[in-house]
């Protein structure tokens, strides 16, 4: 049992079910981002953590109440809305204590509340502005100030960086996460933006198509996807998906593909033979990370398994701190990434070095990670 | 929002108010609108005659009759006048309406100068009562004052404009006036239309060599469809309605020449003492307007959502 | 409509352009010459008017119509001229057009955000009921009116009014209300206020543009209304528009046109002056009243 407890719980409009069966328990002080393509069903489920979708069933429970049923402003929640939903009509200030307003809180605390908010967002000198002549930036902040006031057990976050311009979207990312370190409170924020994802959360919920694809830490979904469908949707180039066939001679395990000449090319994978052996002979897919696919003398020193490729350079592109190349392996394309000053150029042979200890096997009809 | 069997008091309320505010003003279309509908058909399948339904015995004053009114409707001349005109002047309304509003809001649109003085110069009609407009066209027009008396005044003795006297063109008058009302309304939906449409299209088909004339006959003409449904849909509604400014103009005359559906059903009904053919008239109206309103308010309204 | 025009692509010769001007000019002149004509003939007396004068301007200048339609003039049976007619029509209209708007107001509110199964089939029986023709419910509604005893009442008039405007208003709104962020609504949700709090506090602050619209469309077509006028109340009660017919179809005595026309602007001048203070609104009233918003 946790903090927040999201059990069996399905929606469905009419006849159509958009989310199956979720099961996610929230510690207290997690921060969990629900990540996934748009329609994949996050949103709802916060909307359902927030009240403002009833459950069709299974249970959601707060502190170990339920919550099915009960009204949004009796959860203990606030929310931060994509738009930020501030009330056009009246100031910060008073979009930050409407809430405590409509809770009956006297007005001599809720100025106290919101001198403290604003002192801890620095929007103290905001406060008698309406909320259209704000920045962005500013608006974000104001939307957290009337979260933040309420002092809730959960905080909904739905997509709430989406608005913002590219540089702000950063300094924003950072802003909340050190607002989740000081505060300690517990968080359940959703976006569609795996760099998000990764860099805020401390579990991270994959969704597509109202399923929830894989529960963990960043670590654990960006090592060990749980399926293709992670494995492409997490990471940024993504992972590199190769089409191979499992070739077992004695203790060794092969994965092999050909290269862009045609040749067969042999990959020694580093996995414990009981967990392959049924796939000898089969065709099975290998997932490497542009970082594990580099240029031999970028590749990781402490990696003990280090297999090389040569081919011929299709793409290049300088990204300043690193080059990504693109090259083509068993037919499909691959993004290598090698280091800036990496000496390769289009149409000419280069050495791939493949990190085989953070290569990882999908089996191409379940589309699950074997390895 | 949520189940009702579990939801706590304040969702309950909160699921429940707005369905409570919504119940009067629905009640009220219901009854008055739908339920007077049916009642209206009815009605017309009866010989009423007058009001009240029931007299001082309790007992009422008609019979049914199936569908004898609208055989007797039908075979009126009153009404088979009544249908031509409503046919003449729609035709005539709805067109020179378009035509002038086209015309006006394409001009309108070349970077006028003093578009916003001009605009509510055009527009102004709108705002006026049928009454007014009927009651201002009616002198002006008449020949013993108006139109006809003026110019002859002004030295052509032989001048003659009689239309409103004449049984052949009073019609005529009446499209006239009528066009003079809502030609300017027409003129805002288009420039509306007009001012909707991607100024890059226009400039990419000048790049292909377009004239002005073929920019507008085959690039902004066609996409001003959507408009024109609206202004179709909006002027057959309106003239089929049409009441008022003949009352105020001609009152259906002279003899017969302007009489309208909506005019006829008011005679029969208030004071030829003929109910229930006044009520089979109105529901031959609204059967038309349903026919042209339903499938556009259903489009639009699937559109929104 | 409101949207200004950012620059049309089309370029047009100066022989062109003169021709454009010229035309539009003209068309000016259609529009103003009935205007025109009431102004100019509703103060001068009579016998200039039916001396062929009607289009010159008054040679001697007099205001006796204008006083004559106002209070003295032959309206039905009783010379009491336009004056007790307006009155009655003040005090069918601001009830009218209050109630309407609140229930539009409310209506709307409720069809975008409290939306519920069906939502949309009612709001298509409350819009189709605009644009029936009124013929088909003239005789129930007088019985009804019978029944309640409000015929020929201004209180009755007010009912009928609030009933076929009500569609309406409850369009403006819901078109209005459709553009309003939902999100709003939710965050006051959770924040914890009510239904009416949310639409008092949140929704109704922003709303002014189209309370005016709703408010001048329901006022000008409640105004100008004359079938209803002159089905239910075409006694003593009668609005505005009915006894301006009256007086200008009365077939006793001369025809006295300058009166007549003096009358008629009378009629027209609430709604004219509404248009010439508010015209941007009637215009965006009318066109979201070819449904398209």
């Amino acid at each position: 049992m946790g903090f927040l407890d999201i059990n069996n719980v399905t929606k469905s409009y009419g006849s159509v079910e958009v989310l199956h069966k979720v099961n996610i328990a929230v510690e207290e002080g997690e921060f969990l981002v629900l990540v996934g393509p748009s329609g994949c069903g996050k949103s709802t489920l916060l909307n359902m953590i927030a009240g403002l979708e009833d459950i069709t069933s299974g249970e959601i429970r707060i502190k170990d109440a339920r919550m099915n049923g009960v009204h949004p402003s009796n959860r203990n929640i606030a929310m931060v809305f994509q738009s930020y939903a501030l009330y056009p009509n009246m100031t910060v200030g008073q979009n930050i204590t409407f809430g405590l307003e409509m809770h009956g809180v006297p007005k001599a605390e809720r100025e106290k509340a919101m001198a403290d908010v604003a002192k801890l967002l620095q929007i103290e000198q905001l406060l008698d502005r309406k909320p259209g002549q704000l920045s962005g930036g500013q608006r974000q902040r104001v939307a957290m100030g009337r979260a933040l006031v309420r002092n809730p057990d959960v905080f909904l976050f739905d997509e709430p960086l989406s608005n913002l311009d590219a540089k702000l979207r950063v300094d924003m990312r950072t802003e909340i996460k050190k607002l989740h370190q000081n505060l300690g409170t517990t968080i359940v924020y959703v976006t569609h933006d795996q760099i998000e994802a990764m860099t805020l959360s401390t579990r991270i919920a994959v969704m597509n198509g109202g399923y929830v694809q894989q529960l963990g830490t960043p670590k654990e979904i960006y090592d060990t996807p749980s399926n293709l469908f992670v494995a492409t949707f997490m990471g940024s180039p993504s992972m590199n998906l190769i089409r191979t066939t499992i070739r077992i001679e004695g203790v060794a395990v092969y994965a092999v593909t050909q290269n862009d000449r045609g040749e067969e090319v042999r990959l020694a994978l580093c996995a414990p033979l009981d967990a392959i052996k049924s796939y000898d002979g089969k065709d099975v897919i290998l997932g490497i990370r542009p970082e594990a696919l580099t240029d031999v003398e970028g590749a990781d020193h402490r990696s003990s398994h280090i297999e090389s490729i040569r081919n011929t350079v299709t793409v290049t592109e300088p990204a300043g701190s690193d080059t990504f190349v693109a090259t083509t392996i068993g037919g499909a394309e691959c993004v290598a990434r090698m280091r800036a000053d990496a000496e390769v150029l289009p149409g000419q042979q280069a050495e791939f070095a493949f990190n085989m200890e953070k290569a990882v096997v999908f089996d191409p009809e379940s589309e699950n990670r074997i390895l | 929002m949520s189940t009702a069997a579990e939801a706590d008091f304040k969702t309950r309320l909160q699921n429940w108010i707005p369905k409570l505010v919504l119940s009067p003003s629905l009640a009220m279309v219901l009854i008055f609108v739908y339920g007077f509908i049916l009642f209206t058909v009815y009605v017309s399948f009866t010989d009423s005659r007058i009001l009240p339904f029931v007299d001082k015995d309790g007992q009422r004053t008609f019979d049914l009759i199936g569908l004898a009114n609208y055989e007797k409707l039908f075979k009126l001349s009153h009404w088979e006048i009544a249908l031509t005109n409503m046919a003449v002047f729609a035709g005539l309304y709805i067109v020179v309406c378009t035509l002038i509003g086209l015309t006006l809001a394409i001009l309108l649109d070349q970077k006028i100068r003093g578009e916003g003085f001009l605009r509510p110069l055009y527009l102004y009609p709108m705002a006026l009562s049928f009454i007014v407009t009927g009651t201002a066209w009616k002198w002006f027009l008449d020949p013993g004052i108006g139109l006809e008396n003026i110019v002859q005044a002004w030295g052509w003795e032989n001048f003659e404009f009689d239309w409103i006297k004449n049984r052949d063109f009073a019609i005529y008058t009446v499209v006239l006036a009528a066009v003079w009302q809502t030609s300017g309304f027409v003129m805002a939906m288009f420039l509306a239309g007009l001012r909707g449409i991607d100024n890059e299209i226009l400039k990419a088909a000048q790049m292909d060599g377009a004239s002005n004339w073929n920019l507008y006959r085959r690039i902004i003409i066609p996409q001003l469809r959507p408009a024109f449904l609206s202004a179709f849909v909006i002027l057959a509604h309106l003239a089929i309605k049409t009441f008022d400014l003949v009352i105020a103009m001609t009152g259906g005359g002279p003899g017969r020449a302007t009489e309208l559906p909506a005019t006829f059903m008011y005679s029969y009904t208030f004071s030829r003492n003929q109910m229930g053919i006044g009520a089979s008239s109105a529901v031959i109206m609204l059967i038309t307007i349903a026919a042209i309103m339903i499938p556009y308010l259903y489009a639009e309204l699937k559109e929104k959502k | 409509m409101a949207v200004a025009s950012s620059d049309t692509a089309i370029r047009t010769g100066r022989f062109t352009r003169t021709l454009i001007y010229v035309v539009l000019l003209l068309f000016v002149l259609f529009y103003i010459l009935p205007l025109y004509i009431m102004i100019v003939n509703s103060v001068k007396p009579l016998s200039e008017i039916t001396g062929g004068g009607m289009m010159s301007l008054p040679s001697a200048f007099t205001i006796e119509p204008w006083a004559k339609a106002w209070s003295t003039a032959q309206v039905g049976v009783e010379p009491t001229g336009l004056r007790p007619y307006f009155w009655n029509s003040i005090s069918m209209v601001v009830p009218a057009v209050a109630i309407s708007t609140v229930l539009g107001a409310l209506n709307g509110y409720i069809l975008t955000k409290w939306r519920f199964r069906g939502d949309t089939i009612l709001f298509g029986l409350m819009l189709f009921s605009c644009f029936i023709p009124f013929q088909i419910v003239l005789i129930p509604m007088a019985a009804i009116l019978g029944v309640l005893g409000l015929s020929g009442t201004t209180a009755g008039l007010v009912l009928v009014h609030v009933v076929y405007g009500v569609g309406f208003s409850t369009l403006y709104f819901r078109n209005y209300y459709a553009a309003f962020p939902t999100e709003l609504v939710r965050a006051a949700q959770i924040d914890g206020a009510g239904f009416f709090q949310i639409f008092w506090r949140i929704l109704l602050p922003s709303s002014g543009p189209i309370i005016v619209v709703c408010v001048i469309w329901q006022f000008t077509n409640i105004w100008n209304d004359f079938l209803f006028g002159a089905s239910f109340a075409s006694g003593n009660g009668a609005p505005m528009t009915v006894a301006l017919n009256n007086l200008v179809q009365s077939s006793t005595g001369v025809k006295e046109y300058n009166v007549h026309f003096a009358g008629a602007i009378l009629a027209a001048m609430p709604t004219l002056l509404v248009y010439i203070v508010a015209g941007r609104y009637f215009v965006r009233g009318l066109m979201a009243g070819s449904v398209k918003g």
